[in-house]
């Protein structure tokens, strides 16, 4: 019968399959860090038990981490606490870890990908529900909660239910300026944030192919924005070329077998999907959102929209809510909503071409006054790389800060915050309430949003820049 | 993990939809590295509010959240539940969860009980006009019951069984460490590891 990538990826994982159980599927990959994974470890100490497989386990600092002064102790000491138990933790239990200020050190979906540990057809989890984020090589990767780590850990598998297909096809090609995040924010406008609830959605058409690895994980990062189980896209050549070579892909005639078995993991002629849902590339135009969840969302151009125009009561309130927080006013052109902060990275865009992308943008240009922009790349590598190609000095010249390795602003766990009232530009994948400080208002943007409003103070596109 | 199979309390209806988990339990309560303790985080921003339900007295001591659509979504952090939990909540009744949440909350012992919304808003009033009502959760029937309200729920049998039993997963895994072991055997040797 013709199945789907999902469908194949899941089937060979299957450990045991009993009526009435969910399967036991083997994990390939656990990737672990401070917050999620200490009360795991406890509770294996508690019941006395071991990790099955360290070597099939990595950990990294990421959600605590100061991203500036790092030869300094960690002030907050609850977050120091977190970051010294995980390092107790991976000594304890022989698990391998990339502490702060290692080159390997980062949010840990840059930081799998980067070492050549996520190639296609894996099982993948984490802690974290952007561990979708993996399933741009056509990995079946997703969010677990901390009981589920402690349950990796222990046994190297998962009782899971079965999940739907759906298929997200995007047709045509972007026109310029417009990046993989104005996809996925559309998508997520269209669908809704519970539109992909139950369901591993499948990443296809002509624009998917297009996309480079990095702007891949950028569309499955948020997945989960739109209440998906996971995101995927089939490998393919440009997935065989940005893993060869890296610290652990297969070399030789292992690299061979394993390409050859990757490409049989596209989804079959005829497989039928449980949704389809269909988009034109052509039509997109830089995306930005103006609510308090991720579906909140219109293209640049267009103006806060006013809730008397939500057919739906439960959307027509939830907007209402959405612009009485945000302090927005119905009606206002996305484009004179002014911000005082932009954060650039996350692992939804802080990667080398995140980076690139916005670099080119601030290039010979100035931070407007008044605004603070923050630029963090998603690991130690990615900043060592973009130092290299000079990119550091561009955000600094511009006058934005260039900060060290983390998740930082995303979810502000560490200093790097919103006041209350302060509204930001934000590469990241979430504008709840809150998300990025208490009482912080947050406009999730593609990088090249995030540079251009960064220089105007206003949120913009490139194409509103006056030329250089 | 405790046994549940029928739960009587009274009821804290929630009238907001899309209640995220940063809502629930904001990200700083996440810094902890404990397993009990995070009822303070519970609705924590929400709570500054003195007319926030959970703040007013009629409601204090209730063990049963009946919640608008989409509860529990954004980020995976189980914490969430824990709170639930350390509050003392035992259920939480909602016309729609968020997947992760959801199946975080039945593996952590806290039962989510999908209904019709129009049980949800009819929960809603019962507990409104009366707050000492009592709401059942029957886990043993799969029914939810209150005053003029008897509707079934569906869970299915292995997840109900589990929380019967007060199963902790992982003991029921390592009952399978042999296939585990088999299937170790046969995985492809160019799979990459990190040691
Ligand atoms: S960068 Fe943000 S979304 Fe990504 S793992 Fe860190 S906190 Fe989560």
């Amino acid at each position: 019968m013709a199945r789907t990538m999902a469908e194949k990826v899941w089937e060979e994982h299957v450990v045991r399959r009993a009526d009435g159980e969910p399967d036991l599927l083997y994990i390939d990959l656990h990737l672990v860090h401070e917050v999620t994974s200490p009360q795991a470890f406890e509770g294996l100490r508690l019941a006395g038990r071991s990790v099955r497989r360290p070597d099939l386990t990595i950990a990294t600092e990421d959600h605590n981490v100061p991203t500036q002064n790092l030869l300094a102790p960690i002030a907050d000491p609850v977050s120091r606490k977190q970051v010294e138990t995980l390092r107790k933790n991976c000594s304890d239990f022989g698990v391998r870890l990339h502490p702060m200020g290692d080159i390997e050190q980062g949010v840990v979906h840059v930081v799998g990908p980067q070492l050549g540990l996520t190639q296609p057809g894996m099982t993948i989890v984490c802690g974290d529900s952007h561990t979708s984020t993996h399933g741009a090589f056509g990995a079946l990767a997703f969010g677990i909660g901390t009981s589920q780590v402690e349950h990796v850990l222990a046994t190297q598998t998962l009782p899971l239910a079965p999940f739907k297909t759906m298929a997200v096809t995007v047709n045509g090609q972007l026109k310029p300026g417009v990046s993989a995040k104005d996809i996925i924010l559309a998508v997520i406008a269209k669908i809704g944030t519970g539109g992909g609830q139950g369901y591993v959605i499948e990443y296809r058409g002509e624009a998917i192919e297009s996309l480079s690895m990095e702007a891949r994980m950028t569309v499955c990062n948020m997945s989960i924005e739109a209440g998906a189980r996971a995101g995927m896209i089939a490998p393919d050549q440009t997935t065989f070329d940005y893993i060869r070579g890296r610290a652990h892909a297969p070399k030789g005639e292992d690299f061979d077998a394993a390409v050859e078995h990757w490409k049989s993991l596209r989804t079959d002629e005829g497989a039928v999907f449980d949704a389809e849902v269909v988009l034109d590339a052509d039509e997109l135009s830089p995306f930005v959102t103006w609510g308090t969840n991720p579906g909140q969302g219109v293209p640049l151009d267009a103006s806060v929209p006013d809730p008397a125009s939500f057919e739906d009561p439960s959307a027509r309130a939830a907007a209402e809510k959405a612009l009485a927080y945000m302090d927005l006013a119905p009606g206002t052109p996305m484009r004179e909503v002014r911000v005082d902060t932009v954060f650039l990275g996350s692992c939804t865009n802080g990667r080398i071409e995140d980076l690139r992308a916005a670099a080119e943008i601030m290039r010979g240009r100035k931070v407007a006054e008044g605004v603070r922009m923050l630029v963090v790349p998603g690991s130690m590598r990615v900043k060592e790389q973009a130092n290299e190609e000079g990119l550091g000095r561009v955000f600094e010249e511009a006058g934005a800060e260039w900060r060290e390795a983390g998740c930082s602003m995303c979810l502000g766990m560490n200093p790097d915050q919103l006041k209350p009232g302060e509204r930001s530009a934000s590469t990241s994948n979430r504008n709840f309430e809150g998300r990025q400080g208490r009482g912080g208002r947050t406009h999730l943007v593609s990088p090249q949003v995030a540079a251009a409003t960064a220089v105007r103070g206003t949120l913009s596109s490139p194409a509103d820049l006056v030329s250089l | 993990m405790e046994k549940i199979d029928v739960h009587t309390g009274r009821a804290v209806p929630l009238r907001a939809s899309n209640v995220d988990t940063d809502q629930i339990i904001p990200a700083v309560y996440l810094k902890r590295v404990s397993r009990t303790g995070f009822e303070d985080g519970l609705f924590a921003e929400w709570r500054q509010d003195e007319d926030f339900v959970l703040n007013r007295p009629e409601y204090s001591g209730a063990s049963v959240l009946v919640a608008g659509p989409d509860f529990g979504t954004g980020s995976s952090r189980e914490h969430a539940v824990w709170a639930l939990k350390d509050y003392g909540f035992r259920a939480v009744l909602s016309s729609r969860f968020a997947d992760i949440f959801r199946g975080n909350s039945l593996k952590g012992g806290l039962l989510t009980v999908l209904l019709p919304q129009e049980v949800i808003e009819r929960l809603w009033e019962t507990v409104e006009a009366d707050p000492t009502t009592e709401v059942t959760v029957d886990l043993v029937n799969r029914e939810v019951r209150a005053p003029g309200v008897r509707e079934s729920f569906e869970l299915d049998d292995y997840t109900r069984w589990r929380l019967m039993e007060g199963l902790d997963d992982i003991a029921l895994t390592l009952r399978h460490t042999e296939e585990i072991g088999a299937f170790e055997q046969n995985r492809r040797s160019w799979l990459p590891v990190t040691l």
